[in-house]
């Protein structure tokens, strides 16, 4: 088995009297994709939030790339975020900003003495990997939801990052759309070898885009593995999510 | 590594007890001083974001310009309007524009230019900043590794703080237009009289304090809009809240550092 790349171990957190993970324990491999399913409010994105620092625990250990999350302050937190690709459920992009400057605003802060050609070349690259380069100078509120998702990864992607977390990629998005963006998920792994947690409540974006799959079932991971594996389990909540087609 | 799944002992404990109001407003209070705290650390840490700041100063300021044009030049003309019947039944209308010069300039211009200010920018910047932090965009700024508090509020808080000064100064000479298109028209008094009459009356200090009156407000819209934006609740309804919770805020405040500030010059002044 290859290197770890973010390690979990008894991961707690509450918001209130509303406990929502409840010793959660994971571990993610160098290269490896694992989806994370569970119904929503399960506290999927409380997880990865968690392992980008975006929110500290109540109680367990985070440890990604060999460091231990919670501790890290000031510029080593902001060199482990460079680390670390973060594609928001909304895309979050920045809509007081051009799709240009939104994918340079990561880029120009981070990676010093860059020249203005290398800064474009660099965008439109970024741009063109995820097939949208005509949009290069529109605005976020001109583009779909799709499209909106797409480019969300391609700013991310801009600082090269080891590890991608994915929360929700595939919400809200047509099932054509949600092909695509599942096959952009691959594309990525291929092509920059970081390994990935995707949160969703889409098994087809599970099945076609992990390597192995998480359960969250009442704040733990009750089923962790293949797809096959988990799926096969006869735990009535398991299948409950996995016999829901369509309501007539 | 620690692999046990126990919980931390290293860690604060959570509280179990909510808050009552008086602990809360002392826990808003000591927020806002640590908010305030960390702005004056980032404004003088590297990197600093030059292009953002002058943008937002031209967001702050020219765009501003029309509703200032207006509102002062509406204010020069009501204010000498107002205040003539008083000074003719003490056969004192000669006196108009020294009362003109010092009611705007002590008061009315910094005043005015504020509510203005903290009805349009700090309602945007509460709104914005609320906004941005409903959609995540403050999220994404972090994990990339960049600080979104220097980007988003050093930056406006700086542009309030520079430009509200400005449109102050710029508030005061359009007061002086309409005031003097108004004793013109009435009193016939020539412009070059209106001119030695204002600067006859008004001194440096008037000046002094008017501008240095206008960077505390400058500086307490700025902060307060980012403060309320940048702590909204998640939400629609969330946004719409730090946008009015910022204009009333920055409102009350700037009515009470008029009070203070009146205070201190009053003292400057007997001594």
């Amino acid at each position: 088995m290859s290197e770890s790349v973010i390690s979990i171990q008894g991961l707690r957190k509450s918001f209130g009297d509303l406990h929502v993970l409840r010793g959660v324990d994971l571990e993610l491999h160098r290269g490896e994709n694992v989806a994370v399913l569970g119904r929503s409010g399960s506290g999927k994105s409380v997880l990865i939030k968690i392992i980008a620092g975006l929110l500290k625990p109540d109680s367990g250990q985070v440890f990604v790339l060999g460091q231990d999350v919670e501790r890290l302050r000031g510029k080593e937190l902001d060199a482990f975020r460079q680390k670390i690709g973060f594609s928001f459920q909304n895309s979050a992009l920045y809509d007081s900003m051009s799709i240009r400057e939104n994918l340079e605003f990561p880029l120009v802060r981070n990676v010093r003495n860059l020249s203005r050609a290398e800064i474009n070349r660099a965008v439109e690259e970024g741009l063109d990997g995820v097939g949208l380069l005509q949009t290069i100078d529109q605005m976020p509120s001109e583009l779909s939801g799709g499209q909106r998702k797409r480019i969300g990864i391609a700013r991310t992607l801009m600082l090269k990052p080891e590890i991608m977390l994915y929360d929700e990629p595939t919400s809200g998005l047509d099932p054509i759309t949600s092909v695509e963006i599942n096959k952009l998920i691959n594309e990525v792994r291929e092509r920059t070898g970081a390994s990935s947690i995707v949160i969703t409540h889409d098994l087809t974006c599970a099945k076609t885009t992990a390597d192995r799959v998480a359960m969250l079932l009442d704040g733990t991971f009750e089923r962790i593995g293949t797809f096959e594996e988990v799926f096969t389990d006869p735990d009535e909540r398991v299948q409950q999510f996995y016999n829901y087609k369509f309501v007539e | 590594m620690q692999t046990e799944t126990e919980p931390r002992t290293d860690l604060p404990p959570k509280a179990s007890v909510e808050p009552g109001v008086f602990a809360r407003f002392f826990i808003n209070l000591a927020d806002v001083a640590t908010f305030i705290g960390r702005f004056f650390r980032e404004l003088v840490l590297p990197p600093y974001e030059f292009k953002e700041i002058i943008r937002q100063c031209y967001e702050v300021g020219y765009r501003s310009l029309l509703l200032i044009s207006i509102t002062g030049f509406i204010t020069g003309i009501v204010f000498t309007n107002q205040s003539r019947p008083s000074l003719t039944e003490f056969g004192a209308t000669s006196w108009l524009p020294s009362l003109v010069a010092i009611a705007v300039v002590r008061a009315v211009g910094p005043l005015v230019t504020a509510l203005i200010a903290a009805g349009k920018i700090g309602s945007s910047i509460g709104a914005e900043l609320g906004s941005m932090n409903v959609t995540e965009q403050i999220d994404a700024m972090e994990v990339s590794g960049t600080n979104p508090f220097k980007f988003l509020v050093v930056s406006r808080v700086i542009a309030t703080t520079i430009t509200i000064p400005m449109l102050t100064m710029y508030t005061i000479f359009v007061a002086f237009v309409g005031a003097f298109i108004n004793v013109n028209q009435n009193e016939l008094i020539s412009l070059t009289s209106f001119i030695q009459e204002i600067f006859g009356t008004i001194t440096y200090l008037d000046i002094f304090t008017a501008l240095v009156k206008s960077v505390v407000f400058g500086f307490t819209i700025g902060i307060v809009g980012c403060y309320k934006g940048y702590h909204s609740s998640r939400g629609t309804e969330g946004v719409g809240k730090a946008a009015n919770s910022s204009v009333v805020t920055a409102m009350f405040l700037v009515f009470v550092e008029e009070l203070f500030s009146l205070q201190i010059l009053n003292a400057i002044r007997g001594s």
